[in-house]
């Protein structure tokens, strides 16, 4: 049985939530900037972020039984020798908002989206923190199935081995898709070198979602 | 034979605990599936049962909890069913006593709207399983449900495919709530409407927190209260996973949970036949509290529940069609943006419920109705009065309902009562009763009571309690008769005292035929209140009626503090203020710059002013197109950025919605400029980039059929061809599922090839989607709108 953590807030990030806008690294305008708020406080009330994961052993290419891919392993897995399977999730209040604003204002429900992605991205550094706390071991960098040559298949297994739908009420469809829509699952190493990561190590410069890179 | 409905009313009766956690310690690895080893270890789950018969416990549960055919095939569904019944019977024969609960759990899929599995396909799911127990079980436990929708559907399926009593748990938080939003009252309402035989709470929990718990959920049953708490919470130790509690603890939590009215008690995760042993000493001797029948008339929705008798209650009436011609024209065209706004707008006005009806002469009602009140339910949790003549489209609307509805109504016809009350009876609901019958309407107000206590002891029949019927003694038009609105009032107080029943009225009825209607209407229902009316369905938007509500709740000591009175008060604008408010966005500029500016309600006022001197179409290719060109093109210069094209849209919109209700007051139709199938392909839950396409393509005055994401090839071909689309716009984010795309491309292609692709989405560049086959590649989304734009040029 997996271990639940639940988390009573979150840090918001507005670049982050402007990111997925594609503002780029513009700032906002003064009303996007204000709806913005209204649109976190909206979501604020009904987040319901918790995480349920397990400790597993890292053998070659695998966590838990479970293969990461080759190039996967190699980059954030490299000398380790445990890491920590989780899954996270905002709740299902998120998807309920975005269901409303979907029907009726696609204004909303855009902002929307890009603050419950915002808040996703939050509740997994969260977490990491969390585990972080009282240990010596340094954590490196998450990765998730679906990413690099982690396959997607994977998500199947990581729900047999979490039970995330009697955790935390996080259930995965046919096409490996998980509702609540705003979760995350993903695989941390123990001991595991920080890589260089994300947009600094992508060949798109131009990108929309790009992060300022210092 | 032996009859766990007899054994659980005399002592408190003991569950088994822990089954998951007790196979692992014997070798069960993580991932693999429990129910395999009814067949490969079924010595194993034999002896586990009989270890907790020998420990205490009167029945046990099958090792079932994932027994379904989303995880196993046909037939070995069929094997580790059996094998479970087989491995408990065993036990209890070696045990010589025990009866046998058959076990299920959770799907593990979240159902529609929120996931992806149909509610419909819920029930069958679990009937697939449940078909196979026949009479070898003594009880069905559904157990671990942490969605009130797929509880609902699993009651459903096992009260459609078996005899057996039903005992139901879910799963609550420390804070009284499923993980999907439904509290403690809302739970016990509705499973108490589906008629379960037992209810309660299961894992999650410790039996600490489980404990504070009890006492409300005993307070709000009428039914025995099952408690199968955890053995405290896992939490992680040197990389294992332990539960807190140790026996004694969770023994002595037991006990207090019989003393504050659990009935039926065992463990679940962490549990062992040590724990149960340590439960039966500890509560040997204790009697359970008493099975009370409790007087709730409560509706709910899948979060809370409303309940009637405590301050009188709004129910909104805007959602029917009865005299409005644009929610007609919206209910024909199949607009349900319109409706949701109508139900959402009056859900801001302080409504407890929404009533929904949808019967417009020629339209199917029955579909309509499912369709509109799970659309409803899909963007607000304010529970719903389901509102139609036609006994089908209640049952239809009933069925699919999420949690408990009030259903609109029955009347004291034999006819009506013999085809209402089964309904309520198998679904559940509070019913309102019209007090008419063969003879019509009685003019006097004991008329009326005489056929309220008909149709109680008809309902009686049933099993259907007085909690469960909202009388309406009948608001007639004054105009027409003036004693008419005395005799309504005496019936209504009549029906309160002589029956203790609650009621609701229509009060807007009594105005019909008058001027300014409002006026007159807010007098009659603070009339209809002092006689204690429970509810009355009415207008929300109505000052008037706001006004008289407010003052009477503040007036009769229902409003603590004034504060609902003040809240309400502070914000009401006298009628002069509102027009200067009006007047200012009319001087502020134009339509068009109202549209560029992203100004929803200037634009709306703007457009009404336009009205009065040009046509619709001089409007929209006059100002709306050009407003919305000029935003586009600075979208595509960078310029203007997401938020802000949005808003253009949305103001854009607004100004539409003006010229849609003028056309349906004229009766003329919308001309479109074609139709467009929208979808994020299967595999795929990005839609934002393709919600903006929708959005835009309406201001445009194309027709716009949304499918969501996540969308089989299938079914995008089957709506193009319905719709008779001219485009089809598909989008995908993720370069997994880019594929998928090129697949739908494809079926369209070759069976519907008079229909033009267009592809959108983050991964895919210009060649990548002439690649894949599309016909045209939409870079941004004024870039889809342009190509949707020349298709329809022809």
């Amino acid at each position: 049985m997996s271990v639940i953590k639940r988390f009573e807030k979150l840090d918001f990030c507005e670049r982050e939530a402007l990111r997925y806008l594609r503002f780029g690294q513009s700032e906002a305008d003064e009303r996007t900037h204000s709806a913005l708020e209204e649109v976190k406080k909206e979501a604020e009330a009904v987040l319901a972020p918790s995480v349920c994961y397990l400790q597993a052993d890292v053998c070659g290419n695998c966590v838990g039984g479970i293969f990461v891919g080759e190039k996967s392993a190699g980059r954030f897995l490299s000398g380790c020798r445990r890491a920590v399977v989780f899954a996270a999730t905002l709740g299902i209040g998120i998807d309920r908002l975005l269901s409303k604003y979907g029907q009726t204002d696609a204004f909303k429900c855009a902002l929307l989206q890009a603050v419950g992605a915002a808040y996703a991205e939050s509740l997994c550094d969260a977490f990491c923190s969390f585990l972080q706390e009282n240990r010596k071991e340094a954590l490196g960098d998450r990765f998730s199935p679906g990413y690099g040559d982690f396959p997607l298949q994977a998500q199947r297994e990581i729900f047999a081995l979490l039970s995330p739908e009697r955790a935390i009420g996080l259930t995965l469809n046919e096409s490996l898709l998980m509702s609540p829509s705003k979760s995350v699952t993903a695989i941390v190493g123990w001991g595991a070198p920080k890589t260089e990561k994300g947009c600094a190590s992508c060949q798109m410069q131009d990108c929309d979602y790009r992060k300022d890179i210092k | 034979m032996k009859d766990i409905l007899t054994a659980i009313k005399r002592n408190p009766f003991v569950l088994d605990g822990g089954m998951g956690t007790l196979l692992q310690g014997r070798g069960l690895s993580a991932g693999e599936k429990p129910e395999r080893w009814n067949v490969s270890h079924f010595e194993v789950i034999e002896q586990i049962h009989l270890e907790y018969l020998q420990a205490g416990a009167d029945a046990v549960t099958t090792n079932t909890f994932g027994a379904n055919a989303l995880h196993y095939g046909e037939e070995e569904l069929i094997s580790v069913v059996e094998a479970g019944l087989a491995c408990a019977e065993r036990a209890v024969k070696r045990a010589g006593k025990g009866y046998v609960l058959f076990d299920v759990g959770p799907c593990g899929r979240l159902l529609k709207p929120y996931g992806d599995l149909d509610f419909e396909d819920a029930v069958q799911l679990f009937q697939k399983t449940l078909s196979l127990v026949g009479n070898r079980a003594d009880a069905i436990l559904i157990e671990t449900m942490n969605d009130c929708y797929e509880t609902k559907a699993a009651v459903l399926a096992a009260k459609e495919c078996s005899d057996l009593p039903i005992f139901v748990t879910n799963v609550y938080g420390a804070d009284g709530k499923l993980v999907t939003g439904a509290d403690i009252p809302t739970m016990v309402a509705m499973l108490e409407g589906l008629g379960v035989q037992a209810i309660g709470m299961n894992c999650s929990l410790g039996s600490k927190q489980m404990a504070e718990l009890t006492g409300e959920f005993y307070a709000r049953a009428s039914l025995p209260v099952i408690v199968q708490p955890n053995a405290g919470l896992p939490r992680e130790e040197d990389g294992k996973t332990l539960f807190e509690e140790g026996e004694e603890e969770f023994a002595k939590n037991v006990r207090r949970m019989v003393e504050e009215g659990a009935r039926i008690v065992g463990g679940c995760c962490g549990t062992t036949p040590n724990f149960i042993r340590r439960v039966k000493n500890t509560i040997n001797g204790v009697a359970p509290l008493p099975v009370c029948k409790r007087e709730i008339c409560a509706v709910t929705s899948y979060t809370h529940a409303v309940e009637f008798g405590k301050i009188p209650l709004l129910i909104g009436e805007r959602v029917n069609p009865t005299g409005k011609k644009r929610l007609k024209q919206a209910l024909a065209e199949g607009d349900t943006e319109y409706v949701l706004n109508e139900a959402l707008s009056q859900t801001e006005k302080g409504v407890s419920l929404l009533d929904v009806n949808v019967g417009v002469p020629g339209l199917d009602e029955k579909k309509l109705l499912t369709k509109y009140t799970c659309a409803i339910q899909s963007v607000t949790d304010v529970p719903l009065q389901l509102d139609s003549s036609s006994p089908s489209a209640l049952e239809g609307a009933m069925r699919r309902y999420n949690g408990k509805p009030m259903v609109n109504s029955v009347n004291g016809k034999q006819e009506s009562m013999d085809a209402v009350f089964p309904l309520v009876k198998k679904y559940g609901g509070v019913v309102v009763a019209l007090t008419l019958d063969e003879s019509g309407i009685p003019q006097t107000a004991e008329g009326r009571l005489a056929i309220a206590r008909r149709i109680l002891k008809e309902a009686k029949k049933y099993g259907i309690e007085r909690k469960d019927i909202l009388f309406d003694p009948l608001a007639m038009a004054v105009s027409a008769d003036p004693s008419a609105p005395s005799v309504t009032l005496a019936a209504l107080k009549l029906i309160r005292e002589k029956l203790g029943a609650n009621t609701v009225l229509g009060v807007s009825n009594v105005s019909f035929g008058l001027p300014n209607r409002e006026v007159i209407t807010a007098g009659f229902f603070t009339m209809a209140l002092t006689c204690g009316l429970s509810a009355a369905i009415m207008n929300p938007f109505s000052v008037e009626m706001q006004k008289a509500y407010y003052s009477y709740l503040a007036l009769t000591g229902k409003d603590e503090n004034c504060e609902k009175y003040v809240s309400f008060a502070s914000l009401y604008t006298p009628s002069a203020v509102a027009e200067g408010g009006r007047k200012q966005a009319i001087e502020d500029g134009t339509l068009k710059s109202a549209i560029a500016q992203g100004r929803a309600e200037s634009a709306s006022v703007l457009c009404a002013e336009l009205l009065k001197t040009q046509s619709p179409i001089a409007i929209i290719d006059g100002h709306i197109v050009p407003a919305l060109d000029e935003v586009g093109k600075g979208f595509e210069e960078r310029r203007v950025y997401l938020p802000q094209l949005l808003m253009s849209a949305d103001a854009a919109k607004a100004a539409f919605e003006k010229i849609k209700a003028y056309l349906a007051s004229t009766g003329a139709k919308e001309e479109k400029r074609g139709t467009v199938v929208l979808a994020t392909v299967k595999g795929d839950i990005h839609d934002i980039g393709k919600n903006i396409v929708k959005a835009l393509l309406e201001n445009y005055a194309f027709r716009v059929i949304d499918l969501g994401k996540d969308v089989p090839p299938e079914k995008v071909l089957e709506s193009a061809k319905e719709y008779g689309a001219q485009v089809v716009g598909l989008s995908a984010l993720m370069t997994t599922t880019v594929p998928m795309m090129e697949q739908t491309i494809a079926l369209l292609h070759q069976e519907y090839p008079a229909c033009k692709v267009v592809v959108g989405g983050a991964v895919l560049t210009e060649e990548y989607a002439k690649k894949i086959g599309a016909d045209g590649y939409g870079k941004d989304a004024m870039a889809s709108v342009r190509f949707c734009e020349n298709v329809c040029k022809g």
